[in-house]
């Protein structure tokens, strides 16, 4: 009891939030494989995001410093983490701004889910946001009688097609136009029929749909890409001005933030403004940065909370290994070149993080019992590291949190008896020889016994040869 | 030059044809290769599976059976790769600092063949010959672990008789990553499946790369679909000569029908 | 306990389970600063279909002229220079106007704080001749008025010149989105003509 008072680190609370999926990801994957659609779409999306993405980073000549730098700052962040996050909380405080904090998605939730009640509002605006899917906000909202509406985009696609999010920038990345128009003239009301599929025609649908609905409601929900702990500044990064509506046009703004997006000083700005939308939409700025401090007298929202969140977050700051992944800045470059996401999309991974970064960081805010197939959803190609713009090695920590998953028993055995075997060489010449034995007893070509049926269902093993190596050279 | 071969368990199982070109390519370079016999595995598998405590023995065996050679070489970047990045994480792991810091020492003398062409023995052309056309797959370890950057492409365009093509997407990974295919064996095919595509576009009559591992996978695919196309290690066509086509007429590294 | 207890008692507990070895120093060897060229800021914002025009000092009304229709309404800050606007135009100055007015209007002309060439950006930070973050939203079409002096070559820079307090945007490009199949169109919710007037 006196540990859970002196608060140890905690992953976050299953039964709430999107952090946990309901099958193991090779079958979920299983089902992803065999859409042809779906595959199209993807490899689509993602080739074209990662010319655009590598275009622009060409174009500095300084950008392994900025990533460096970007590293530097992040790891900073997290030996601090304590004390900045009392000064952010200080600063926001004297400039007009209520800081709260949530122990968990429930906690969360539930302040959030009191803020607006206080404002006598039945619904919100929402700004896409990691932290908000994380915790299953809007469930919590709908639940308690409050209507949270997406206004980014790829969210109202979403929200509207009664979908689930499968990319962490373009939650509608596994949708292309014609489909996206189909979800429209079936959810919009008042569309016209005669809608073409041309993406800045669906685009002119959703700022129609939306306007009335952003000047009229009065709270606003949003998250954060950073918070500045030197001056209390808030930084939303977007593209479409949904975020400029939602961060000025109503009476209240609730922003819920990780913890982990604190940074230091106003100068750290100066690195992410430059990693950030480059490896994210593959831009050299974003169109759309919007930065506030507490409130502004007779401009935006009088009212300002800002929701601290953990959920997890404390346990995976405990791991020195795991504790990389809260670098995290959300860019999702990962996914965009990870060849299993490009082929399986977003869904497989069950978790609102998918791709290389959620397989690491979904696995350490649940515990990875919860997500234990997660770790293994990688070939350890390693394209994500190049690409990640604060140097997160997930490789490393694919291989770190498969160590700590719970092993299947007949694995487990085969790897000790394989390892027991490989430390004696005699051995391990004697199991040489019975490879050979057992492929000449008739298992030639094709098949193998299960767990290994996978393998031979799609190519040849090899035939052994008639001698080893060891062999050839002991007797030359 | 002495220099021991770090054969890795792969090759010396299923694939000797691609040691035994290492060894033939050394001598005929003018250096002496050693082969210390207590090696066995170097643990990747292990590790990569999430075995770190199994793998342990592993490394200290490899740790001492090649600390008292000054250069050593594998036939492999996948292997290399694990001796430079994760035997001395392991060792760290486990609280050994200083097996750690035996493993860095002969990390640092270890070296995937390519690497010692060029950068230790500062050759390009190793006078071999192969006529065939050929297209070359970088793999993953060899591409970022080991950033061995053109260095096989530098000693491939030196052999006569070469018809070196350029891979589509060579880049990308072609599915394999140890248990991954096992594992996620769907994910893993449909991998494998673009790449075999990209390797067919080329017309080449021989894949090749640093990787017995990947090639093993994908002269499976390519073994299934019966697409003619060979995949053959680098050392192998490195090794060829007009005298000794190692590589030529026999597919080691394919598959049987 | 409440939570902002039990929040921090877990990082500090985190941290002290496993103390991070960092000393804490930032590599900031990346450029802080690049030779200013008012060119690559045009081809910068014109790349990402904002549309920029040269202009002096006395020229601006009849630049802002040629691209508003005459009659239409015009938002302004309180702070915006008279002699920017054109005649031809009728001007609603923000004194407190509502957001269906603000809405309802053709155009809204605004001041700039800073501009950053590599990226394409203008920044506004509500200045009196930038006004509150509303008036550059809602309208559909933005002319943005900026004096050479105030674009620097790189974001380091623009940071240096802006005062964090102060209610930020930074614009690059017209509304835009990239939600459908990855790629980038112009016109979602915020102005979808961006008007660039460089004054040199």
């Amino acid at each position: 009891m006196s540990q859970v008072f002196l608060g140890m680190p905690a992953t976050a609370p299953a039964g709430v939030g999107h952090l946990r999926g309901t099958e193991s990801f090779p079958r979920a994957a299983r089902r992803a494989l065999a859409d042809p659609q779906l595959r199209r779409n993807l490899g689509h999306a993602t080739t074209t995001i990662r010319a655009k993405s590598a275009a622009v980073i060409d174009e500095l000549p300084d950008w392994a410093q900025l990533r460096a730098a970007g590293s530097a700052i992040k790891t900073d962040v997290l030996a601090r983490l304590p004390e900045l996050l009392v000064q952010l909380e200080a600063k926001v405080t004297e400039a007009g701004g209520v800081v709260h904090w949530a122990a968990d998605a429930n906690d969360a939730n539930r302040i959030v889910t009191d803020l607006v009640r206080a404002t006598g509002s039945d619904r919100v605006i929402k700004v896409k946001s990691m932290a908000t899917q994380e915790i299953g906000l809007n469930e919590a909202l709908a639940a308690a009688g409050i209507e949270p509406v997406e206004t980014d985009l790829a969210e109202l696609i979403v929200q509207l097609g009664d979908d689930r999010p499968s990319h962490i920038l373009v939650p509608a990345i596994h949708r292309n136009r014609a489909e996206i128009r189909e979800i429209f003239l079936r959810a919009m009301p008042g569309v016209d029929p005669a809608l073409t599929d041309e993406p800045a025609a669906l685009a002119a649908v959703a700022r129609r749909y939306l306007r009335q609905t952003f000047l009229s409601t009065r709270v606003a929900v949003s998250g954060a890409n950073f918070a500045v702990a030197q001056t209390g500044t808030l930084a939303v990064v977007e593209s479409e001005g949904n975020g400029r509506m939602c961060l000025t046009l109503p009476e209240t703004l609730i922003t819920v933030m990780g913890i982990e997006k604190v940074v230091p000083t106003w100068q750290d700005l100066e690195v992410f403004l430059q990693l950030l939308p480059r490896a994210s939409t593959g831009e050299r700025m974003n169109p759309y940065t919007s930065m506030w401090t507490g409130v502004t007298s007779g401009d935006g929202p009088q009212a300002f909370h800002l929701v601290l969140l953990d959920n997890g977050r404390s346990a995976v700051l405990a791991d020195r290994t795991g504790r990389q992944a809260l670098h995290c800045i959300r860019c999702s470059a990962c996914l965009n070149v990870c060849p299993v996401y490009e082929r399986t999309g977003g869904h497989a991974y069950g978790s609102v993080y998918p791709g290389p970064i959620g397989a690491v960081l979904s696995p350490q805010l649940t515990g990875v019992a919860d997500n234990a197939s997660l770790p293994y959803a990688s070939s350890l190609c390693g394209a994500c590291y190049d690409a990640c713009p604060v140097g997160i090695n997930i490789p490393e920590l694919l291989v770190h949190l498969r160590d700590q998953v719970p092993h299947p028993r007949a694995e487990a055995t085969a790897m000790a008896a394989a390892g027991y075997t490989m430390d004696r060489p005699r051995l391990y010449e004697a199991a040489q020889r019975a490879t050979r034995l057992g492929r000449l007893a008739g298992r030639r070509g094709r098949g193998l016994p299960p767990p290994l049926t996978g393998w031979t269902a799609s190519r040849d093993l090899p035939e052994p040869p008639e001698q080893t190596f060891r062999q050839w050279w002991a007797q030359r | 030059m002495r220099i021991a071969l770090f054969v890795t368990c792969l090759a010396d199982t299923m694939f000797p044809e691609a040691a035994k070109a290492t060894v033939r390519l050394l001598e005929r370079l003018g250096h002496e290769v050693v082969f210390p016999a207590e090696q066995t595995c170097c643990g990747q598998m292990h590790v990569n599976t999430g075995y770190q405590r199994e793998a342990l023995p592993l490394v200290r065996r490899h740790v001492r059976t090649f600390d008292p050679y000054d250069v050593i070489v594998a036939p492999s970047g996948s292997c290399v790769g694990s001796v430079r990045h994760q035997h001395p994480m392991v060792a760290r792991r486990a609280g050994d600092e200083r097996l750690a810091g035996r493993a860095e020492d002969v990390a640092r003398r270890t070296y995937e063949l390519s690497e010692l062409l060029v950068d230790v023995l500062g050759v390009t052309d190793v006078g071999a010959y192969f006529p065939h056309r050929v297209t070359y797959h970088p793999t993953c370890h060899s591409l970022r672990m080991l950033r061995v950057g053109d260095r096989p492409l530098r000693l491939l365009r030196a052999v006569r008789g070469l018809d070196l093509v350029a891979l589509p997407a060579a880049e990308q990974c072609c599915g394999f990553g140890g248990t991954f295919a096992v594992k996620n064996a769907d994910t893993s095919t449909a991998m494998l499946a673009d790449k075999m595509r990209h390797v067919l576009a080329t017309g080449a009559d021989v894949c090749t790369a640093g990787d017995a591992s990947c090639l093993m996978h994908l002269g499976g695919g390519l073994s299934r679909l019966r697409t003619g196309v060979r995949t053959v290690h680098l050392a192998e066509i490195l090794a060829a000569t007009e005298h000794r086509d190692t590589a030529d007429g026999r597919n080691r590294l394919g598959v049987g029908p | 306990m409440n939570s902002r207890d039990l929040v921090l008692g877990r990082l500090r507990a985190a941290l002290a389970a496993d103390p991070p070895t960092t000393t804490g120093a930032v590599p900031r060897d990346y450029r802080q600063s690049g030779a200013l060229d008012l060119d690559r800021l045009v081809q910068r914002l014109t790349d990402y279909r904002a549309q920029v025009h040269r202009a002096a000092e006395d020229t601006v009304a009849e630049t802002i002229a040629a691209l508003l229709p005459s009659g239409a309404t015009v938002v302004v800050p309180p702070g915006l220079p008279a002699g920017w606007l054109p005649p031809t135009v009728t001007v609603l100055p923000d004194t407190g106007l509502d957001n269906r007015q603000i809405g309802a209007a053709d155009a809204v002309v605004t001041a700039a704080a800073v501009a950053v060439a590599e990226t394409g950006t203008v920044v506004l930070d509500g200045s009196p001749d930038q006004g509150r973050r509303v008036i550059s939203l809602l309208p559909d079409r933005h002319v943005c008025v900026v004096r050479a002096g105030q674009v620097v070559a790189t974001v380091p820079e623009a940071l240096t010149r802006l005062v964090p307090h102060r209610p930020l945007t930074w614009i690059s490009g017209p509304s835009a989105t990239s939600d459908i199949e990855l790629n980038r169109v112009e016109g979602v919710h915020g102005p979808r003509t961006l008007h660039v007037v460089l004054l040199s």
